[in-house]
Parts: C-alpha cells; structure tokens; sequence
C-alpha cells in the first residue's frame, strides 16, 4: 500500500524540482578599496545556456566573472558563488570546473600553439598520446589546422588565429562551464561577425554553459539565450534578447540596447483602456497599465522603428502624433535616420525609415520640412522610474 | 630622432668614447710587451700570462672570486626575485616601507656599507673570512637585482598567470611555468650583475675579509700599490676578458628574450 | 613529479607575499640596517683603549668635524664629487645624445657605453696609472716624440684624482640620460619644427628639459658613490688630499678610531641623503628603470 503512494509523490516531486542551476551568485558583493564594484549580485544561470553579462565599462561584469573564475575574492559578508549546486568560494581557480578566455587571449609566449593547448592536459596529467590526439581534435574544432599551426609561435599569429587558440585551450581540458571576457573586442569587425557565429555553433556542438562578459549589446543580443545587463556592479535586468530590447524596463536598459526615444509626462485621464500622458502641449496615450493613476509620472520609451513620419494632415487614426521638424536626414546604408525636433519640447526624436534606395525612390523628407511622428500607443514601453 | 647629428657634437662623443675605451686597450696591449718598463713596444710576449699562471696567490684570488661570486649571484637571484614577486604582486602593510629599504642599499656609498658590516661583526665576535665576503656581498647585490626584476615584472601581462590558474595550474606552478619563463632576461641580467658586482667589489671586501682570505680584487690592489710589473696587466686584461665575455652574454640572452 | 600534497604547500609558500620577502627581508634587516645602527650607536660612544668602543655616550666624535681641519675635508670631498658630477655631464650627455640619434649603430654603441660600467673598477683605476705615472705612456710617447724632455707629472696630482673619479664614473651618467632621451617621442619634435623651431631652440626647449629625470639621475649615479670614493685618491693621488672616504678607511685602519670614523660615515651618509632627498623632490622613476636599462 505504502509503496504505490510513495511512487506517484516520488514522481510529482521528480518534475516539479527545477534543474540545479550551472551557476549561482547569492548576494555576493566586491569592493576594491572604497568602490563597490560588484554590489549584492544574485543571479542564476542554466545548464547548457549562453549566458551574457552586458553593460558600459565598469559596471561590474568583468569583475563577476573574476569573482566566478576564482581571480578574485567575494567580500566576507555572506554572499555565496556555486558552481552546479555546490559553493566553490574557497577554492582556488584551478579548483573549479571551468576555464576562461581572457581578452587580449594570455597565450603563453614562450610556448608553441600546440603546447599552449596541451598545458592543461598537462595539469591534469593526461599521458602523452591522448594529448596529443586531443590536442589535435581541439584545435579542429576551431578551425585550425593542427599540421599548420600546431609548431607556430603565439607571435607568429594574427589576432583571430589567436582567438582561436585560447579557445582551443580553453576547450581542450572539457569544462562545464566556459567564461570568456571580452574575447572579440580586439578583432575587427567582419572577422567578428564570423566567430560569433562560430561561437554559437559551437556551443550548440558542444552543449556546455557559456558565461559571455561584453560591452557590445549588439553581440549579446546576437549571441545569447539570456542577458542580464549590469549598471554600477547590480543587475539591471534579465532576460532573452527579445525581452530585453523590446522590453526594457527602465531608461537605461532602453538607452544601453539599441536607441530610443525618451517622453515623459503626468498621467492625465483614463479612456477606452488608454491613459493619456501629457506635459506642455505634448499628448500621447499608452495602453492602461497597473500602478497609474491621475498624477502619476509617467516616462515612456519609444525605439526609432516604431516611429513613422507623415505630413501634417496625413496621421492615421488611432495613433499618436508629435508635430516636429526635420533637422537632419542621417544616411545609414541599410537604412536612413530622420532626426527630428519636436515642435512642443524643442529636443530631438529619432526615426528609423527604410532605404528603398536613394537613387531610385528617394526620401520624401529634408530639413526644415514639418512632420508629424507618429506611433502606435502599444508600441510605448513605460519605464521604471522617473527620467527627464 | 629628425635631423642630422651636427659635426661638433659627433668630435666631442667621438673623443670621449676613446677617452673611455683607450685606456683599457693600451692597458691589454702593453700585457703583452716585452718589456718590464712599459718604456716601448720590445715585442709580443705572453711571459707574463704564464708568470701570472705560476703565482698561486693570483689563481687562488681567482678562484676565489669566481667561487664568491657565482654562490652571491645564486643567492641574491634567488632572494631578489622572491623579493621583487613580493613588492609587485601583492598589497600589504609596510609595502612601502619596504621598498624603501630596498632601495637603500642603491645609495649607500661602498665604504659605509664596508664598515658597518666590519662593525657587526666586530659585535658580534665573528670571524673574518670567506663566509662574512659572502654575506657582504649577498647583502648589496639584492637590491639591484630586486629592482632589475621588478621592473620586468611591472611591465609583465597578468592575464597569462590568470590564464595558467584557470587551466589547473597552482600557484607554484604558475610560478615555475610560466612567470620565471617570462621573467627569464630580467633573471639573468640580475644574476650577472650579481656575479660582475661580487667579483669586482674591492672596497667592500677589503672590509670583512679576513687575512688570510684575500679575493681576486684584493690581490690585484695589492700588486698596483707595490710594484709595476706587467704581470697586473695580464691580470687585468683576463679580468676584462671574462667580463666582456659577461656582457655579450647577457646581451645575447637579453636580445633573444624581448622576441 | 610531486605529490599533490607537497604541491599545495609549494603554492601556499609562493602566493603569501610574507613567505616570498622574508630571506631577503632578512638578510637586509640584518646585514644592512642593523650593521648601520650598530655604526650609529658606535658613533655616540667614546674611543676606548685599542680603537674600538668603551661604554658610554658623547658627542665629541661629531664635534670634531667642526674642527676646520675636517670641516676643510668635508667640504673638499663635496667639491670634488660635484666637479667629478658636473665633468660627467658634460661629457656625458653629448655621447648620450648622440647614441639616441645614431639609429644603425645604436645597439653596439651602448653597448661600448656598458662595457666599461661592467668592468672591474681596480682595472679601470690601474689603467688610468698605467698612463699617467712617469714611466708611464703618456709620458714616454711625449718624450719620444721630442716634446718634453722631463717627464710631465700627472700622478698624485689632483687632476689625476678627478681623471680617475670621471673615468670611472662616465658610463654611469651615460645610460641613465640616454634612457631618458629614447622615451622621448619623435612626435614632440616633429611637432616643434613643423612650428618653426630651430634645431638650438629644439634642444633647449623640448629636448634638454624633458631629459632632465635622467640628467638628475645620472648625477645621483655619480655623485654618491664619488662622495665616499676613496681607490682613485688612494691611488692616483697618493692619499696626499685627505678625501672623506679616506678618513674613514684610516679610522678602520691605521688610526683605529672606531668611534670617529663611525661619525665620519654618518656625515657623509647625511650629504648622499641630501642629495638623495633632492632627487627624489624631482620625480623618482628614473632610477628604476636606468638600472633595469643597464641590465
């Protein structure tokens, strides 16, 4: 009897039990004399996820990852780092299941490539013949060729060859977890569209946790299954890329990702499930959310591709509408960019309209002309806090 | 640097560059003259290497000194760069004030350093000879070659240790793969500078020397004080020979280094 | 291969920087700054029988260097070393400059600068007697050439003594200005003549001033151990000019005068602390990075 209801509470708790996390930070704090780089971190990160830390410099990515590498040491004041459930704040880097890729690649000078791959095999004192073959299979894996490169010197290398070889050793000794700070911020710029591809490929192949530290919010957004962008050593917010860009939940993140446009104002009245915001001779309506009322400050970020520009009397109807001048029309290539200022607040609003080609079917706007930016009420993104 | 070196400027470098170097080579050519009264050139002989070769107070000074400087050289590297690894790797309380200290020896003058060593030992009751050169000289070589490494290490990429630590090294390790490879140029420089200082040093040995123990460079002021014979000049120019050698060395080591 | 065991001890003993520093620290703290405050207590003790110290404390050993017998010795001492300083830099500095500016020779001119830094300092003094005694060279091509008929007397002169204090210390003046003078960057003065300046208002203006670190260091070089130099006036000068250095070696010496020659030590540390002290007011990374250059 026992028995058959053991099994079933046996397999509710089975599922309900979420995975152990990869990694976890609980509360952890770093000071470095009296700045507090890194300030009660929390966050978690899944088995077998691209996991970015993004922000401006300083902020405190580089320095939760150290924190995690074992380089550097947590403050004393309870906050824990666990690696697959278990807490590794004492033990030294070589103790912990993991390995880095540094920024500027640390490729031991004074060792071949082949040798610098191997050094890890070496600590672990894997015989002679598996690391060789070992070796060999590491750096395939990143496209080297190991007859070609394996007797060259780190000297004789490029930049992205390289790369490629801190990631061979990095990858060669099979960690669970692969932190890399920065590793494309010294190549250029085609050179790094491709190894990101490449990185993603091979985190796929290989199905191992990558912690990715960068200031390039494009390349997080490229890369990552989850971003947690950092600001003055806290987490900011986390979540996929979609959510990040197309959700930001304060101006920074709004303004870190991609470009917006900034407008705020006092909540004015409620009608039809939209609040209409105002501030001067300035109006536009946002769907209802919870936490407004009349009076509340309200600031709203709009992203330039959400904007669209019309003549004065041409508006569509349910959207809203900002009477502005072009100041400037910016060619991008891929696309243009009006820059328009707005008739009631005399600053600037960005617009992002599609090149279909300025040779055939040029734009219809230049400066001085009036315009009206309009956008959809759903297309505003209400924001955390208050920003002017 | 733009611009030609005007003519002037290249006479006076010229001339002190032999004023520098003359000396030194008359001092070797006349080792091989004939005659005893440096008067005039009588012809090459190497008598007097062979004279210098039958005077065991001049091959037990040599032997002397290069057993003295070879034992300081290990020493002080060994100390000066854990010294060096000390100050640069790591805060700690009194950090500068040991620098300082560190640089004092730098400053002294040699006569000093001679005689407040003298007067330890005189304290102390301890014994002149081979044992208190060596301390002497341990003691002013540490300095110099603390600063040689410290300024490699300075200027050295942290992230190669880092990366050694992440890839299962300890610190020893580390250390032995992978910071002494990189500080190898710095090592040697102090390690000769160590030997060449130890080797040559008259003022302080003639200090905590012994009677009975007397260093190449003692022997050799002895002979100047007392007679002209060319004997020193063989003595010297072996000397010059083996720190010339020195320094090609060194430079080598150095230029294959820096690659 | 070690055992993991004594690896981690291995570790722990490398990554504590008290560990690392402590022979060395030792072995200073022990042969350096105790001998000196041995030297200094020595100093404020009375002479006792057979040269060395009785019990007791005075100040009389200090107060002897008013007398103007050794006040006189002080002040030649500083004299001489600042002549032999300022003599270094003028011949020092053009060969400085002129190795910054050699481009295809520079590598093996520095390295006929460094030879004689490298070589042994007896050799180098015995060189210059070699030369200039009576017998000596100089004297005998002189004579054969028909121009003296008497032998010039050069040695145990005092122009002999300051030869050899320049001759030994040249090289040290040298390298440490010539240092400064290669991390000059090219652009400073590319820029001064694309404004006009000509080659003498270059030098005056950008070159020479930001030299200066070495030019300070170098003086450091020479003028310190110049100071308690003692071979080159025992030797070249006869020891007939009493210099400081040779004061102190005769109070360890013949004079057996521990006490004394203690003080005398401490006053001529005073002036190289002075001179250290004015060094460093001028901004201190030469030093460091000249001793590196010469290694």
């Amino acid at each position: 009897m026992k028995v058959s209801l053991v099994l079933p509470i046996a397999y509710f708790s089975r599922v309900k039990k979420p995975p152990i996390p990869s990694v976890e930070f609980r509360g952890v704090s770093k000071t470095f004399g009296s700045t507090r780089a890194v300030a009660s971190l929390s966050l978690e990160v899944a088995p077998g996820e691209f996991f970015s830390l993004l922000g401006p410099s300083g902020c405190g990515k580089t320095t939760t990852l150290r924190l995690l590498a074992g380089l550097e040491e947590p403050d004393r004041d309870g906050g824990a780092i666990l690696i697959d459930g278990a807490p590794v704040t004492d033990l030294r880097p070589y103790e912990r299941d993991l390995s880095m890729v540094f920024q500027h690649y640390a490729l031991f000078p004074h060792l071949s490539v082949a040798r610098n791959v191997a050094f890890g095999l070496e600590q672990r004192s894997v015989p002679a013949a598996e690391r060789t073959t070992r070796v060999r299979d590491a750096l395939a894996l990143v496209r080297l060729n190991p007859e070609q490169f394996g007797n060259r010197m780190p000297s004789e290398l490029s930049g992205g060859q390289r790369q490629r070889v801190a990631l061979a050793r990095a990858l060669v000794i099979e960690p669970s977890i692969l932190l890399l700070d920065e590793p494309l911020g010294a190549i250029d710029l085609k050179l790094r569209k491709q190894m990101q591809l490449e990185l993603k490929a091979l985190k796929r192949t290989l199905g191992i946790t990558f912690i990715y530290v960068t200031h390039d919010q494009e390349e997080a957004l490229t890369l990552s299954d989850r971003i947690a962008v950092m600001d003055h050593g806290e987490v900011v917010q986390i979540g996929g890329p979609a959510e990040i860009y197309e959700s930001p939940r304060s101006a920074f993140v709004a303004e870190f990702i991609g470009e917006s446009n900034f407008l705020s104002g006092t909540a004015l009245r409620e009608q039809d499930g939209l609040w209409t915001i105002g501030r001067d001779d300035l109006e536009f309506r946002i769907p209802a959310q919870p936490g407004i009322a009349t009076g509340s400050s309200v600031t709203v970020a709009v992203r330039p591709e959400w904007l669209r520009v019309c003549a004065p009397g041409q508006t569509p109807g349910n959207a809203n509408m900002i009477p502005a001048t072009v100041r400037e029309v910016v060619y991008l290539g891929e696309t243009l960019q009006v820059v328009a200022e707005v008739t009631a607040t005399g600053k600037a609003m960005r617009v992002t309209v599609p090149n279909e080609g300025q040779l055939k079917n040029p734009i219809a706007w230049k400066t001085g002309d009036e315009i009206v930016l309009t956008w959809l009420p759903g297309d505003s993104q209400v924001l955390e806090e208050n920003w002017s | 640097m733009t611009g030609r070196l005007p003519r002037w400027l290249g006479v006076v470098a010229g001339s002190v560059f032999l004023f520098l170097h003359l000396p030194i080579l008359i001092l070797v050519a006349f080792s091989f003259n004939a005659s005893r009264f440096s008067a005039g050139w009588n012809g090459f002989t190497l008598d007097w290497y062979r004279a210098m070769t039958r005077r065991p107070d001049i091959l037990r000074g040599l032997y002397l000194s290069l057993e003295i400087g070879l034992t300081s050289a290990v020493i002080s590297t060994v100390l000066g760069t854990a010294l060096a690894l000390a100050l640069h790797r790591y805060r700690f309380r009194g950090r500068a004030t040991l620098e300082s200290m560190m640089y004092v020896p730098l400053v002294t003058p040699e006569i000093v350093v001679g005689i407040s060593l003298l007067a330890l030992f005189a304290a102390l009751n301890i014994s002149l000879g081979v044992g208190t050169i060596l301390i002497a000289h341990v003691a002013f070589s540490i300095s110099f070659v603390t600063v040689i490494i410290g300024a490699r290490l300075a200027g050295m990429d942290r992230s190669l240790e880092e990366a050694a630590l992440t890839l299962g090294a300890d610190e020893f390790t580390t250390l032995v793969r992978v910071t002494i490879p990189q500080l190898l140029p710095g090592i040697v420089a102090g390690a000769l500078l160590a030997f060449t200082l130890s080797f040559d040093d008259y003022v302080i040995t003639s200090f905590v020397t012994g009677s009975g123990t007397s260093t190449l460079p003692v022997v050799i002021y002895g002979m100047v004080r007392r007679t002209i014979e060319p004997t020193v000049n063989a003595v010297s120019a072996v000397v010059l020979g083996m720190t010339t050698l020195l320094i090609y060395v060194a430079d080598w080591i150095s230029r294959r280094g820096a690659k | 291969m070690r055992s993991t065991r004594q690896r981690r001890i291995l570790a722990r003993i490398v990554s504590k920087p008290s560990t690392l520093l402590a022979p060395a620290g030792i072995w200073l703290i022990v042969f350096f700054v105790v001998p000196l405050g041995v030297m200094m207590v020595y100093s404020f003790m009375p002479r006792g029988v057979y040269g060395g110290v009785d019990s007791g404390f005075t100040l009389e050993h200090y107060r002897r260097f008013l007398d103007p017998l050794y006040l006189s010795i002080l002040l030649r001492t500083t004299l001489m070393a600042a002549g032999c300083t300022t003599i270094c830099l003028a011949l020092g500095y053009p060969v400085a400059y002129a190795i910054s500016r050699a481009r295809r020779w520079k590598h093996v001119l520095l390295l006929l600068v460094i030879m004689p830094f490298w070589t042994s300092f007896l050799v180098r003094t015995f060189a210059m007697i070699f030369l200039m005694r009576d017998t000596g060279l100089i004297n005998s091509v002189l004579m054969r050439l028909g121009l003296i008929t008497e032998p010039i007397v050069m040695l145990y002169t005092p122009f002999a003594v300051m030869a050899g204090l320049v001759y030994t210390f040249l090289p040290f003046m040298i390298l440490p200005i010539y240092a400064s003078l290669e991390r000059l960057p090219t652009s400073f003065l590319e820029a001064a003549e694309v404004l006009g300046a000509k080659p003498s208002a270059r030098f005056r203006r950008i070159i020479f001033p930001l030299s200066l670190p070495g030019v300070v260091a170098g003086s450091l070089l020479v003028f310190v151990p110049a100071l308690g130099s003692f071979i080159p006036s025992d030797l070249l000068g006869g020891a007939k000019q009493m210099l400081i250095g040779n004061l102190v070696q005769n109070q360890f010496g013949a004079a057996r005068n521990w006490p004394f020659g203690s003080a005398a030590s401490f006053v001529v540390m005073a002036v190289v602390l002075l001179g250290v002290m004015a060094y460093l007011r001028s901004g201190r990374g030469e030093l460091a990075t000249s001793l590196r250059d010469i290694g």
